[in-house]
């Protein structure tokens, strides 16, 4: 079937079957920063943007996606959020690995506009879903808080 | 230092958060088969029968393959040295199969979906055998895991198949009974540690091709790409020079990636179809298809004197490698090595026992790598005898522990697989690291605090050791060259799992030559194009690695300051090089111009040079840990309030990446403490198999990490600095189990330590 999706400013056609997942569109259609983590949309390193809004790509069938727009952080690069937010990650070495970055990313730009002064729990509850491995989620938190005291 | 001991952002971290492109599966070529592997779905059995006929008519199945159509030479996956401490008892396929979700066959179809269906087609007929699921009845069991003719080890492994034996160790030194006699207070314990996931969040990924050459190329995730050569050459029955293995960035490794996984399976679809061919592991596979941490048992016995001196340590351990025996025996040997030389006054030590085979998914190599199994076994008695004492544990350390300029007689005896060597603690701030963290926590009130009420609060802590790099066996090689702008490629056969190895190697460079990191550019791993390098384990990549790449920028110094001197000619002596410019008493050129001049116009000649290092020693890195948590004594729940790290692993290069893997690695220990838990059904069908089900912390679990590095210098090191990726790790799980036991007086001896064991223990308490 053919749907019709906005992705990163871009309206696209593209041929889906019925059973197909955003995610393995998505990364079909070369936006290699959505990355497959656990098939069970448990980790968080696919979420994507739905309508300003993050999602799961591995949950989400590519067809309910139709007449939606889709933002990945390839979308996001010549944005001063998605700067500010990723500079803080590197500045604390809280990049690491980096397969869960693009999604934390994703997750923290939607946070800022969901959440104002949130509190450190807050954040965390709101970034649950986002797990990583090689960090202890401390620097990461040590970064997003400085974003956040810094741009609120 | 300018360069060194400066916090400075990743070289690649930009490419990493933006999302580019980098990781195995986003840059396998478009039109590679897709390989699915079908998978055992019994514990232990025999392929009487594969038919692969329909799955070979389906339109768009380019490749099928059963035990019937690969090479037949056995091996063992294990990447580690050479010749191999793991016994060879693997084949790329084989008419048994040992655990469920061993590989049964191979699919290469030309998209997912037809893989997946192809896989259905397979026609299997089985033999099913009685399996080995409990580790503990393992030896000698009647069922006999590996019984193939060609299985065989080195001879220094002691495998015994015929009894379920991957291997075997024994060490003594003193007198055990006698020291065990005299003592005035014995504690003699039994503890359990569990089989853990490693959960790095990239799964296993591989491609293949052939390149213009005919030769095998294998890009893959891997912490060990030559290691991966030199297995597959082996396993394929190919020469070396035949294959090439890339790594691209990796999403995670902590030892999971130490070892061949996808990528033999690749390499015959490609080798069969003359086709790229790609693998992608499902997170399903991850957890029942590759590797688990060993699960031990151990059985403690520590004697002292009543003013709290240990005489002897007695350590009888016994590890389940799963139904393949990689890192068997240097696993083992690892979890007396690395904690029992931490208590080198005792007048008696001995450490032994068996790594049996089981019907499980193999146990493998991950961060910690044995250590964190004995360190939870003997750090959880050792609080026990402060108790019997009635002395504080941490003046049980103090007065036991090793300092700085002290030796242990087990550096000598134990390695890993091997014989180690002998080694005097140059750089050990371990009583500075104790004695910070008590302060941190607040230990003394909080020790001795009332312990009441519904939610209680304890303290508790451990100290851990590791080490940097395996000594005398594991070596790393680094190629600097000089670019005509003055720029440096700098090409390492370490590999950069995530841990930033890269940038902090590229820092020791700078360093030594005296320019700004941004001047090096590092390119990790190829084995066509950087020199060998065993790759990233055994905490080896800043101590080995770096060292080498010390080394090789040392001498591209001298190769600088040659060509200064022969374009100014002049002798040597009279030239300096500041890291900007060549300089003589009169002259001057900057070391651009002296490079474009290299390059284009007289003299003309490439500087390049090549640093080697294998370490004489592994010297360790050193950690006290002090947890602060809170029992409900109604529920059983243990909050982990705070945990207080103090590490001296040297001089750090670079600060926060330093800190950074202290706070990975505690955060995986408080996992294994707490929550990770591998469980399987009667049949040995693992049920933990996804990350629902399976659980590692999240960003609420892990409250407050207190991480603090000391100032200390190695001088063995380059500029001071030891190793950091696994200490991070060793601690959580004694000292959670402490904490508890100081909390609610229940001690858990075996992991995780759940809320239903807590309770069921306050339940036997009270009654």
């Amino acid at each position: 079937m053919k749907i019709k999706m906005t992705i990163n400013n871009v309206l696209k056609e593209v041929e889906v079957s019925p059973s197909e997942f955003l995610l393995d569109v998505l990364r079909r259609l070369d936006y290699m920063s959505v990355k497959k983590g656990c098939d069970t949309g448990t980790c968080g390193v696919c979420t994507v943007l739905m309508d300003g809004k993050p999602v799961l790509s591995c949950s989400v069938l590519a067809a309910s996606a139709d007449g939606h727009k889709i933002t990945t952080i390839e979308g996001l690069r010549d944005d001063p959020e998605f700067k500010a937010i990723s500079q803080a990650l590197l500045d604390e070495g809280a990049d690491q690995c980096g397969f869960c970055s693009p999604g934390l990313i994703l997750n923290v730009y939607a946070m800022k506009r969901d959440l104002k002064n949130p509190t450190e729990e807050e954040m965390k509850k709101y970034l649950v879903g986002n797990l990583c491995r090689c960090t202890g989620y401390v620097p990461q938190m040590r970064a997003i808080k400085k974003y956040f005291e810094v741009r609120s | 230092m300018k360069e060194v001991k400066r916090p400075i952002n990743k070289v690649d971290g930009y490419g990493l958060v933006s999302g580019q492109p980098v990781y195995t599966d986003d840059l396998a070529p478009k039109n590679s088969l897709v390989v699915k592997i079908l998978r055992s779905p019994h514990a232990f059995a025999r392929i009487k029968n594969i038919n692969t006929e329909k799955a070979k008519s389906l339109e768009g199945v380019e490749c099928v393959l059963t035990y019937k159509d690969v090479p037949r030479n056995i091996f063992t996956r294990a990447g580690q040295g050479y010749p191999e401490p793991s016994p060879y008892d693997k084949y790329i396929l084989d008419e048994y199969v040992r655990y469920v979700g061993d590989e049964v066959a191979v699919v290469a179809a030309r998209d997912e979906f037809t893989a997946e269906k192809a896989l259905k087609l397979l026609e299997v007929e089985y033999e099913v055998l009685e399996p080995v699921l409990d580790f503990e009845k393992s030896k000698g069991s009647k069922s006999i895991i590996h019984p193939e003719k060609d299985y065989k080890s080195e001879s220094f492994v002691s495998s015994d198949p015929k009894n379920n034996i991957a291997a075997t160790y024994e060490m003594s030194i003193g007198d055990i009974e006698k020291e065990i006699e005299e003592s005035d207070v014995v504690v003699k314990e039994r503890f359990y540690t569990q089989a853990q996931a490693h959960v790095m969040m990239e799964p296993h990924a591989a491609y293949s091709y052939i390149d213009m050459q005919g030769r095998l190329v294998i890009v893959s995730s891997t912490q060990v790409p030559f290691h991966v050569r030199r297995i597959l050459a082996r396993a394929l029955g190919m020469p070396i020079k035949k294959i090439r293995v890339i790594k691209p960035r990796i999403g995670g490794g902590f030892g999971g990636k130490q070892a061949i996984h996808g990528e033999p399976y690749v390499a015959l679809v490609t080798l069969k179809t003359g086709k790229p061919a790609k693998v992608y592991y499902t997170r399903k596979e991850v957890f029942e298809s590759t590797y688990t941490r060993h699960p031990m048992r151990f059985d403690v016995t520590i004697g002292a004197d009543k003013n709290g001196k240990i005489n002897v340590i007695d350590v009888r351990g016994l590890s389940d490698t799963g139904a393949y025996g990689e890192h068997a025996l240097t696993t083992f040997m690892v979890a007396g090595s690395k904690v029992l030389p931490m208590y080198n006054k005792v007048k008696a030590v001995r450490f032994g026992g068996d790594v049996v085979y089981t019907n499980h998914p193999p146990a493998g190599a991950y961060r910690g790598y044995g250590a964190i199994q004995a360190n939870f076994a003997i750090e959880s008695a050792m609080d026990m005898l402060a108790e019997k004492l009635n002395m504080d544990p941490v003046k049980l350390r103090e007065i036991n522990m090793i300092r700085e300029n002290e030796t242990s007689p087990i550096f000598k005896i134990m390695g890993e697989g091997r014989e180690g060597v002998d080694m005097i603690v140059r750089s050990c701030k371990l009583d500075e690291c104790v004695e910070k963290g008590a302060k941190k926590i607040d230990w003394e009130n909080k020790f001795k605090a009332k312990k009441e009420g519904k939610k209680v609060k304890g303290v508790g802590m451990a100290i851990a050791m590791q080490g940097s790099g395996i000594a005398k066996i594991d070596m790393g090689a680094a190629t600097l060259k000089l670019n005509e702008d003055g720029s440096f490629n700098l090409l390492i056969g370490a590999t950069d799992i995530g841990t930033g190895s890269d940038t902090i190697l590229s820092q020791i460079a700078a360093e030594v030559l005296n320019v700004p990191t941004e001047s090096i550019i590092p390119y990790s791993s190829d084995t066509d194009v950087t020199p060998f390098d065993v790759g990233a384990y055994a905490s080896s990549t800043t101590y080995v690695s770096g060292n080498a790449v010390r080394i090789a920028a040392e001498k591209m110094k001298e190769e600088i300051i040659k060509a200064g001197a022969e374009y100014f000619e002049v002798p040597i002596e009279e030239v300096e090089f500041d890291g900007k410019e060549i300089k003589t008493k009169d002259n001057k050129i900057t070391l651009q111009k002296l490079a474009e001049i290299l390059y284009y116009n007289e003299n003309q000649k490439q500087l390049s040079t090549t640093g080697s290092y294998v370490g004489d020693e592994s010297p360790s890195p050193f950690m006290a840990g002090y947890a602060e948590v809170e029992v409900d004594t109604e529920t059983g729940k243990v909050d982990l309030l705070n945990y207080v790290a103090v590490v001296d692993c040297g001089t750090p290069i670079n600060p926060n990446l330093a800190k950074v893997q202290v706070e990975g690695g505690l955060a995986q220990g408080i996992g294994m403490a707490m929550y990770e838990e591998v469980i399987y059904d009667k049949n040995g069908r693992l049920l933990t198999n996804n990350m629902m089900n399976y659980k590692i912390p999240s960003r609420v679990d892990i409250k407050n990490l207190d991480v603090e590095l000391v100032d200390s210098y190695e001088p063995t090191g380059p500029f001071g600095a030891k190793s950091v990726g696994e200490i991070g790790i060793d601690t959580p799980p004694a000292a959670i189990a402490n904490a508890v036991y100081n909390a609610v007086g229940v001690r858990i001896k075996d992991l995780p330590i759940t809320p239903e064991k807590v309770l069921k223990a306050l339940k036997e308490k009270q009654n």
